[in-house]
């Protein structure tokens, strides 16, 4: 719940976090949207600014230069006026002259409205001035002009300004201003603005002093003052000047342009332009003009008539901008939310996930428990059924207890099975490391099944190849699980033909496979071609479904392996060194195959071909799935070739350990039987057509110690048989002739008979051969006549074969002693031994001793742990301790790991030198088996932990007792058997 | 003859007690551990139960009869008088102590009262077979040991 809260509150905050980082993107998308904006907006400002000041630059100039050039004619004018004026006597100017040359020339001055010249008369001379030209000096009021100093009436005018003939300039303020200056600095002077007569635009007169002749250049003002003849002068019309100005450049409309006189910076005087300056204030420029007066400053302001307008890119870019963030914002969100939203799906995933898993282990160990509790009386009923079996039934009542008793162990098998099966799931499974007899756990397996085999009339057949050695280190258990698995289920779909299980090395088989494909390629078709008869050269003569395995294969494998057979027999090391040997195990058979749509799922637990296979054959199909699961435990992989109504045949590869002779003792006590080695040395003759079925029964006989020579007839195994007895056999040993039963026609035997009874009698041969027919099922049986000793029934299995042999050959009792069953075994392995039985229970206690006592070991008896421990202190001559596991006080897993305690204390001793005297064993460890009455894997495990060896279960059973005692004790070899 | 009839007599009590459930295999087992070596192995295998399980069966008693029952004591008890048993191969008995067993562990009163009752019948219904088996088997050894003389 806590956690559940905090989770929420987690998430709260995160969801504000996450609204707090949506309003903070959009703020700072909207703050780069102005950034933006306001940069272009700058920029394009500045630009507009650079626009406006180059372009007020060049009006400026434009207006400059215009005025210059007028100001130069002006000056030029003047210069005219002093040279014809003045210099020529009489003046070559008079008032005509001057007007019709300016008018002429107007052109030249386009600013200037007209232009005059007044000449300087002081008073002393107004009189005679005033006679000579005619008229009275007048004001600019155009009154007589009052008594002055001088005055500078005008004597030429242009005629567009020919009303101001007679005036005197000085009365005017400015212009007299303008006169003082222009004759003292002798430059072209300027007036202020102000409205001209006549046009009443705003101007200014321009002032030009003409010298007499013989004015030095670096004259004082006085002697310019003195040598000044007069003026000329011309008014500018600034306002239609500028405007003029401006009508020749382009985007005239564009710009407001004023211009100032700023003489007086304070009161800038306007000279053109609007009073109260109106357009677009805040950008403006000024530029400096200068009109050739120094004294007078004039400046040009220019500005655009409208605001520039906002450039469109200034909205566009970063509202676009901001688009892309707001999208990018967008992505990133939804991202987020998607990822949110997935770790959330995945942590949903996880708990599913668990749950699942949690569910798994729980069907495993209901499965397992289950199991084991349907078992235990399962147990019950099968051992009652067996009971009721051996009392006195009738015949109905019998057949009915044994349907009971198949049905139990049917069920008995595959509750084995599901258990098997939930114990992989449940990842508890482990193999076994043990050494052990492949040969014979397969000879095993071949007798489960030779009564079916036998019914069925097929042939069920096993090959081991030389090479493998003959003990492995592994699991037998499981791989004899696997192989009964697969034999099951080709002897339930086999109906003719064959069943046979063979075994080579890996390496080999691999080795073989190459060579046959290099042969393929060669062009043999072998292989693909049916042969003529129709039969096949396979065991059974029927077609297989995998054709590699047929004779031409089976031949190359046996031929291999025949020149290293008698090294490894000898325990030589052969072919491989390394630790690990790699079986290939193919099981083949000619039944009803696995049609091609089931093929793919033939290791699915619970899947058959089809749902009518069960109906016809029974079972559950889990077992090919459980055989899947060990074979990849073991380090191998299983697969399989089928083909509809020919057969399968399945292969599976298992990694084994090789097992050294120096280790574990003797191999052999785990084996249930050896054979007998009786027939070491003799010689048998075999007459098959087949070459495979002759090579399983060669590899038969072979393993008993017998040579092998094979016929394909009854004639040729006689021809042979003359033909060597030429040579002088040793003829010591009884010679021994099997026959298929094949070849075993009618007639043949008697044939056969007088023959081997011919040949006795003329002395060419010891003795009769012992006849022995090997026959497939029971109705064969009928066929062997009395001219046969013995009939071998198939399975052949080294032992049965020997048991057979003996028979025949009547030296059966004194070797069939050497085969002993589980508890003449047992025997074996307790006799003579100290035993320890710890039990709190008497009576169980009673019964456990008097169960070992029986296989002929001493025992002795606790009845608490704490006795136990007594009675082990070091040294004892126990052999091994059976220990109860729930006793009061101290309890079986409590002493036992005291008594390991105590023992490994023993053993540092022992390695530090100091030796219990009459110890003789290197290391104390005493063989600690657990008895219990509840065998289930917790128990198991604690029994591990706390140091025991092993467990039985409680009352005793024979076989489990064997299994754990065998790994323990080592049977003494001189044992009073 | 009269050695013969006995241990008919005695073949046909066992399978009685076979075919009544109140023995299993395991009795057999024992059966077949009694051999030359050791001529009275069932009988004295049959008294230590029966002495087992008389003591147990007076503790059960007297402890059932406390008003607060110590239900660890009953159990472990239990536990060793089934333990007897089916090393015996008193199958009844047994079972009943699975029984017993159960109640112990449900913490039942009135249960393990009428369990302990049911071990009670069983054991003595065994017992007194177990006795009339017993003479049996020490009148066939007295006739045995008295031909032997």
């Amino acid at each position: 719940m806590v956690a559940g809260a905090a989770a929420a509150g987690g998430r709260r905050r995160w969801w504000l976090n996450r609204t707090a980082m949506v309003v903070v993107w959009v703020v700072v998308s909207v703050g780069i949207w102005v950034g933006l904006h306001w940069y272009i907006r700058t920029v394009s400002m500045r630009k507009a600014e650079e626009a406006l000041e180059s372009m007020c630059e060049e009006r400026a100039r434009m207006l400059q230069d215009q005025f210059a050039v007028s100001v130069n004619h002006v000056h030029a004018l003047a210069i005219l006026v002093s040279t014809f004026h003045y210099r020529k006597q009489p003046s070559a100017i008079d008032q005509e002259t001057f007007a019709y040359y300016t008018a002429k020339t107007a052109f030249e001055r386009p600013l200037l409205n007209g232009v005059a010249y007044a000449q300087r008369v002081v008073h002393a001379e107004r009189g005679k001035f005033e006679s000579q030209q005619g008229w009275t000096i007048k004001t600019m009021k155009q009154e007589p002009s009052p008594v002055q100093d001088e005055y500078a009436p005008v004597i030429f005018s242009q005629k567009t300004v020919s009303y101001i003939e007679a005036l005197d300039m000085m009365s005017g303020e400015e212009d007299r201003e303008n006169i003082l200056r222009a004759r003292a600095t002798g430059k072209a002077v300027l007036t202020n603005p102000f409205r001209l007569l006549g046009s009443n635009h705003l101007g200014v007169v321009l002032t030009f002093p003409v010298y007499r002749a013989g004015l030095p250049a670096d004259a004082t003002v006085a002697q310019r003052v003195e040598a000044t003849a007069g003026y000329l002068g011309g008014a500018f019309d600034v306002e239609s000047l500028v405007e003029n100005l401006l009508r020749q450049l382009a985007g005239n409309q564009d710009i407001m342009v004023n211009v100032y006189d700023v003489t007086n910076t304070s009161e800038p005087l306007i000279m053109y332009g609007p009073q109260n300056p109106d357009g677009y204030m805040p950008l403006s420029h000024v530029s400096m003009l200068d009109f050739g007066d120094p004294f007078r400053k004039h400046q040009m302001m220019c500005r655009y008539s409208q605001k520039p307008p906002i450039p469109l890119s200034a909205i566009t870019t970063p509202s676009g901008v901001f688009v892309i963030c707001m999208l990018a914002g967008y992505i990133l969100y939804a991202a987020w939310n998607r990822y949110d939203n997935v770790k959330e799906d995945c942590r949903k995933m996880e708990e599913l996930k668990v749950q699942a898993e949690a569910a798994d282990v729980a069907k495993s160990q209901f499965l397992a428990t289950v199991s084991h509790e349907i078992r235990t009386p399962m147990n019950g009923v099968l051992g009652m059924l067996d009971m009721l079996l051996d009392t006195d039934l009738n015949l109905t009542q019998k057949d009915y207890a044994q349907t009971a008793q198949i049905c139990g162990k049917a069920l008995i098998a595959l509750i084995n099975e599901v258990l098997d099966r939930a114990k992989i799931e449940a990842g508890k499974l482990e193999i076994e490391a043990v050494p052990f007899e492949l040969r014979s756990i397969l000879d095993d397996v071949l007798s489960l099944f030779s009564s079916k085999s036998r019914e069925k009339g097929i042939e069920l057949a096993v090959f081991v190849s030389h090479k493998v050695p003959e003990i492995v280190t592994g699991d037998p258990g499981r791989f004899r699980q696997i192989i009964t698995n697969l034999v099951g289920n080709s002897v339930k779909f086999t109906e003719r033909g064959h069943i046979f299980v063979q075994v080579h090395l890996i390496e080999n088989a691999n080795k073989v496979m190459d060579a046959k494909v290099d042969t393929d390629l060669n062009g043999c078709l072998s292989d693909m071609m049916v042969p003529s008869d129709g039969t096949f050269n396979t065991l059974s003569g029927l077609e297989a479904a995998d054709r590699r395995n047929s004779w031409e294969n089976f031949k190359l494998l046996v031929s291999n392996e025949m020149p290293q057979s008698d090294k490894c027999k000898n325990g030589m090391p052969c072919g491989m060194n390394s630790g690990n040997v790699t079986l290939m195990v193919s099981v083949e058979d000619t039944g009803i195959g696995i049609p091609l749509q089931a093929q793919d799922r033939v290791f699915t637990p619970f899947m058959q071909a089809d749902s009518s296979t069960s109906r016809n054959y029974g079972g559950t199909g889990i077992g090919l799935s459980i055989s899947k699961c060990l074979v990849e435990l073991m380090g191998g992989q299983i697969n399989f070739i089928s083909r509809p109504n020919v057969g399968s045949t399945f292969t599976f590869t298992a990694i084994f350990q090789r097992c050294k002779k120096s280790a574990g003792g003797d191999p052999k006590r785990t084996l249930s039987e050896s054979l007998p080695t009786g027939f070491k040395g003799m010689k048998a003759f075999l007459v098959d057509a087949r070459p495979v079925r002759s090579a399983v029964t060669k590899y038969h006989l072979q393993r008993l110690g017998i040579t092998v020579e094979v016929a394909s007839t009854i004639k040729m195994a006689l021809n042979a048989l003359s033909g060597q007895n030429g040579c002088l056999r040793s003829g010591k040993r009884p010679y021994i002739l099997l026959i298929e039963k094949d070849s075993w026609t009618p007639g043949m035997d008697v044939y056969l008979h007088d023959q081997l009874l011919e040949w006795k009698q003329c002395g060419q041969i010891p003795e009769v051969p012992k006849v022995i027919l090997l026959v497939t099922s029971e109705s064969d049986k009928a066929k062997a006549g009395s001219f046969v000793d013995t009939v071998i029934m198939k399975p052949l299995r080294a032992s049965t074969v020997a048991a057979c042999l003996q028979h025949a050959l009547g030296m059966g009792k004194q070797q069939r002693k050497e085969m002993p069953n589980g508890s003449a075994f047992l025997h074996s392995l307790l006799a003579g031994k100290n035993i320890l039985v710890v039990d709190d229970n008497k009576v169980n206690l009673r019964v456990a001793a008097g169960a070992l006592k029986k296989y002929g070991a001493k025992v002795e008896c606790a009845e608490s742990g704490k006795d136990a421990l007594s009675l082990l202190q070091l040294p004892h001559n126990f052999d091994a301790c059976f220990m109860d596991v729930q006793m009061p006080e101290m309890d079986g897993f409590e002493a036992t790991r005291q008594i390991r305690l105590m023992e490994s204390k023993a053993n540092e001793e022992v390695k530090c030198g100091e030796t219990y005297e009459g110890s003789e064993r290197a290391e104390w460890h005493l063989p600690i088996l657990a008895m219990t009455a509840d065998v289930i894997q917790a128990t198991y495990e604690e029994c591990m932990k706390c140091g025991m060896d092993g467990y039985v279960s409680k009352p005793f059973e024979e076989q489990q007792l064997y299994q754990a005692v065998a790994k323990f004790l080592v049977s003494k070899p001189n044992s009073d058997l | 003859m009269a050695a013969t009839a006995l241990k008919e007599q005695l073949n046909g009590l066992v399978n009685s007690m076979f075919a009544e459930g109140l023995l299993d295999e395991q009795f057999q087992q024992l059966q077949m551990l009694q051999d030359g070596s050791n001529p009275g192995f069932v009988a004295e295998v049959v008294t230590l139960f029966c002495e087992d399980s008389e003591r147990i069966l007076t503790e059960l008693t007297k402890l059932m009869d406390q008003a607060l029952v110590d239900y660890s004591k009953v159990d472990a008890y239990v536990h060793q008088l089934k333990g007897s048993s089916s090393s015996v191969g008193a199958q009844n008995v047994k079972l009943a102590c699975i029984q017993f067993r159960q109640f112990c562990e449900e913490n039942n009163k009135e249960g393990c009262v009428r369990a302990l009752n049911v071990v009670k019948h069983e054991y003595y219904r065994l017992r007194s077979k177990f006795e009339t088996m017993l003479q049996l088997e020490s009148r066939i050894q007295a006739y045995e040991n008295k031909q032997q003389n």
